[in-house]
């Protein structure tokens, strides 16, 4: 089998254990009240990381400031103006990153 | 089940923006894919592995000539975070272990965050409404990308790389905006992120991440470190 063919079968079963496990191992019992506000607290924890190391990692993990934060920062000017128009941002992050690596 | 038809059925138009997001993203993933994998590989990967982050690090390894055992290792650290979203997800969850293990499948980052109720609760369905948009576009992305490559060329070019970052902007002001703690949390999670990110393998800095909520642990009107 080749290396692509066994890292795809690997890792279908390892995503699926990995998202499979919270909700099995805890099941519908009541969590203390310590617990759920942790949780509250995640995704801007996680969305936050997701968001600088997606901006300003490279592909070695090295710090860099390229087309994407230039595309990052057009993406809250436009969310400083709307804040619910997603789609505005997005398509704002794309061009201006895009007309970044042109210049 | 009226409740979840509901749920299903909001997740599938709040979704469709994203839906194009991924499309895009998966073409690159199946331009970038389909000289390493060749042309069937990426295809499939995307219909059963069906994680972003963790298709394009393990395609990164594989790509500098890695072999499979190194390539597995990349995607499961990117995959890491899904154990914390996951155990979030629990209590919403519904039915024995087994349904409980197949409603989380349609896990993505988006679709989570945006099913998040508050009170640490989660709109299952709301979430698996997301996904249903998403699967069909990320995989007819993938195939697209695969066939089209040529046409496409180098995916960076068109910015296609600055789309989730901004997207995950949008949702952090929506989850964060008049709670001082959300911000906190944020502000944090980017911190040990981008201070582990040289250090680290790829997927460790945004598990790491998701310590700064343990900051929800602090006492109420203390300030958190």
């Amino acid at each position: 089998m080749s290396a692509s063919w066994a890292t795809v079968i690997a890792l279908t079963i390892t995503t699926i254990a990995t998202k499979a496990v919270g909700p099995i191992a805890l099941g519908e019992r009541d969590l203390p009240g310590a617990f759920t506000r942790v949780i509250e607290l995640l995704a801007p924890a996680i969305l936050a990381a997701l968001i600088v190391v997606g901006t300003f990692a490279d592909a070695d993990g090295d710090l860099v400031v390229d087309a994407r934060a230039a595309g990052l920062a057009a993406a809250a000017s436009v969310l400083a103006v709307r804040r619910n128009w997603i789609l505005g941002a997005v398509t704002a992050a794309a061009i201006v990153a895009a007309a970044v690596r042109v210049v | 089940m009226g409740g979840q038809g509901e749920g299903l059925h909001a997740g599938m138009r709040a979704g469709a923006p994203i839906a194009l997001a991924s499309l895009l993203l998966g073409a690159s993933f199946g331009v970038l894919a389909e000289p390493v994998m060749g042309t069937v590989a990426p295809i499939v990967m995307s219909a059963i592995v069906f994680a972003g982050s963790a298709q394009f690090g393990a395609l990164a390894v594989l790509a500098a000539g890695g072999g499979a055992g190194a390539a597995v290792a990349a995607g499961v650290l990117l995959n890491m975070r899904y154990l914390p979203m996951g155990i979030s997800i629990a209590s919403s969850t519904r039915g024995g272990w087994f349904r409980r293990g197949l409603a989380a499948q349609p896990l993505i980052d988006a679709g989570w965050a945006m099913s998040h109720r508050g009170d640490g609760r989660y709109d299952v369905p709301y979430m698996w409404g997301v996904t249903a948009v998403n699967y069909p576009m990320w995989v007819g992305g993938t195939t697209l990308g695969v066939f089209a490559g040529d046409l496409i060329g180098d995916p960076d070019r068109l910015g296609l790389d600055a789309l989730f970052p901004a997207f995950f902007l949008a949702l952090l002001i929506g989850e964060a905006s008049g709670r001082r703690r959300g911000w906190v949390a944020a502000f944090l999670g980017a911190t040990l992120a981008l201070s582990l990110a040289p250090v680290t393998p790829p997927g460790v800095p945004v598990m790491a991440g998701c310590l700064a909520a343990l900051i929800a642990l602090a006492p109420a009107g203390e300030r958190a470190p």
